[in-house]
């Protein structure tokens, strides 16, 4: 079992950068709230607890890959990397600016970047290649990718995980952000994804679904996931909300790609700051 | 006596399996057509090394795409056509990412015959073309195409090498050094000159025998590398004939007539004839039946070579 004080620590950070995240796209008056800060606890507990990776040397060869297949939620990705070190806080600062560091969707150039995300489905596929390649040099590294609901109406999300299975890719695990809501509606009534559990068992995959806005749930399935080595991938469905911790964001659609104006800005922080890490899940 | 003939698809299989017993960073993704690409040379011998990924083209090159971040040097083949397929992961993964992706497509252009339509690729040169760090590669023989994919990895960066599902007699002699970038002049000439490219290649020099006997002298060039094109010796020649004509089995719009029509037009505008597929898909038949009857035969090459330099 994890330590108590690990899990504040966890749910504080996170807490931290919904701020880093709602300033960053308030600042470029552009950018993607909703998925952000529905992904936002995992990346926190992969970046701050389970990676194996090493900020000062972002391309170490026996590192984990985190693969951000929903690129578009880079606002989450980039508040964790600026935070872990990987690069200068300031450059949160211009994100999505002209001759800035941090593009619109994430670019490899960036340190700490394992995937240039923006179309999606594809870091998927990706990560099977990473995967396949690791295990060809019998490399104990292991590959992380994080996938959208909305994102797995995409063909290609189908076509790897076969593959992903087929391989017998145990260094591969996969995190469904099911937020519920992509840009124009509630995945439900956009195209409704179905029982997502029972598709990907019948892919193949060891399954574990948990609450991904609950710190406790989301480490001990990084952890089983971690440790798991019956010659399967695992898939951790995680449950969130969109836009969870600001309360006009959560479940609103309009915030998929949205950037809250100035009075909205200012409603999101307070709503962020009012967050009580004990209780939040 | 009739000299032995090999498709291009054949030197990729065979060089494949030869640079995967001297480079064990090489790798080949397959879509489930590797006895027809002929990757399945590879695969045979190095099983571990050859991922399946069954028919799914966008996988195979998502796949490629991540073996290539940890340092190994992925081939992926499949039809020409169903490459396509997965053109946004080209675009999107491997070219803006300048990722050392070794993408081939085989049974290109409407010589690959009685499959029809569905399977001729006729635009392939012209999407890969216009991605941004892509280069576009087309080899004329087999013993080109093996040197080609010797040369592809040593090249690091995103590439598509188009093959051909029909044999041809060889050009080049085992010892011939290929360059990327480079074109070849396979035959001296001063009344005009044939860029070609590919299968096409051959018609352009069984073009060049029949103007010969007409008195008239052609340059026959390969141009097996299409971007970067080789803008110096298009220019070059273009100055000494002021008679260009560009021949390949691919859509007029789009491929070698384009490329080199561009390189003219802002250095040596002259008058150019294009000799390609005439914005049309093509159909079932045999190879050269098609080439007949869609004007990419030698006596159609050298007709409207005839025309260019009457015009002149």
């Amino acid at each position: 079992m994890p330590k108590k004080d690990l899990i504040l620590d966890l749910k504080k950070k996170a807490k931290e950068l919904r701020k880093d995240i709602i300033t960053m796209i308030y600042n470029a008056q552009s950018g993607h709230p909703g998925g952000s800060l529905s992904e936002i606890d995992m990346l926190v507990a992969l970046y701050y607890y389970k990676l194996r990776i090493d900020p000062k040397s972002p391309k170490w060869e026996d590192r984990d890959r985190f693969v951000l297949s929903k690129g578009h939620a880079s606002p989450g990705i980039y508040a964790v990397l600026a935070d872990r070190g990987f690069f200068p806080k300031s450059e949160l600062g211009r994100f999505r600016q002209l001759n800035g560091m941090l593009q619109g969707h994430p670019e490899l150039s960036t340190p700490g970047v394992e995937f240039a995300g923006g179309s999606l489905g594809q870091g998927m596929s990706f990560s099977v290649g990473i995967a396949l390649a690791l295990k060809l040099d019998k490399k104990s590294s292991k590959v992380y990718v994080m996938i959208g609901d909305g994102e797995s109406q995409e063909g290609i999300v189908w076509e790897a995980s076969m593959a992903a299975a087929f391989h017998k890719l145990d260094n591969f695990i996969a995190i469904l952000d099911k937020n519920q809501v992509q840009e124009t509606g509630k995945t439900k009534d956009v195209m409704d994804i179905g029982d997502v559990a029972a598709k990907w068992k019948a892919f193949g995959w060891n399954v574990i679904e948990i609450n991904g806005h609950d710190m406790n749930e989301i480490i001990k399935a990084l952890d089983i996931a971690a440790s798991t080595k019956n010659g399967k991938p695992t898939m951790i469905v995680s449950n969130t909300m969109k836009g969870k911790g600001v309360s006009f964001m959560e479940l609103n659609y309009k915030f998929h790609g949205k950037a809250p104006n100035e009075e909205e800005y200012k409603k999101a922080l307070e709503d962020i700051n009012k967050i009580d890490v004990k209780k939040f899940k | 006596m009739e000299q032995q003939k090999t498709a291009t698809r054949e030197g990729y299989g065979k060089a494949l399996l030869e640079l995967g017993r001297k480079n064990k960073n090489v790798v080949v993704v397959d879509a489930d057509l590797g006895d027809s690409t002929k990757a399945e040379y590879f695969g045979k011998e190095f099983p571990e090394r050859f991922f399946t990924v069954g028919i799914a083209e966008q996988n195979m090159v998502g796949v490629a795409a991540g073996i290539s971040v940890t340092g190994k040097i992925p081939y992926a083949s499949t039809f020409a056509i169903f490459s396509e397929r997965a053109f946004e992961l080209v675009r999107n993964v491997v070219a803006r990412n300048k990722l050392n992706v070794k993408l081939c497509g085989s049974h290109a252009g409407i010589t690959t015959g009685e499959d029809g339509k569905s399977a001729q690729a006729i635009e392939d040169i012209a999407i890969y073309r216009a991605l941004p760090n892509m280069i576009v590669l087309q080899p004329a023989d087999s013993v080109e195409a093996e040197k080609m994919v010797f040369a592809l990895a040593d090249y690091n960066g995103p590439s598509y090498m188009r093959v051909h599902r029909t044999a041809f007699p060889a050009i080049h002699s085992p010892d011939f050094k290929f360059e990327i970038g480079k074109g070849e002049i396979l035959r001296e000439g001063k009344d005009a000159v044939i860029f070609a490219s590919g299968t096409m290649v051959h018609e352009a020099l069984k073009a060049s025998d029949i103007l010969k006997n007409k008195g008239v002298n052609v340059y026959v060039v390969n141009i097996s590398t299409i971007k970067p094109i080789d803008s110096k010796l298009i220019i070059e020649l273009a100055k000494k004939t002021n008679c260009v004509i560009t021949a390949e089995d691919h859509n007029i719009i789009g491929g070698l007539g384009s490329a080199v029509a561009e390189v003219l037009c802002e250095n040596y505008p002259c008058k150019m004839k294009r000799i390609g597929v005439q914005d049309v898909y093509g159909e079932s038949g045999k190879p050269d039946e098609l080439y007949k009857k869609y004007g990419l035969d030698a006596e159609s090459i050298a007709e409207d070579v005839m025309k260019a330099v009457r015009k002149k």
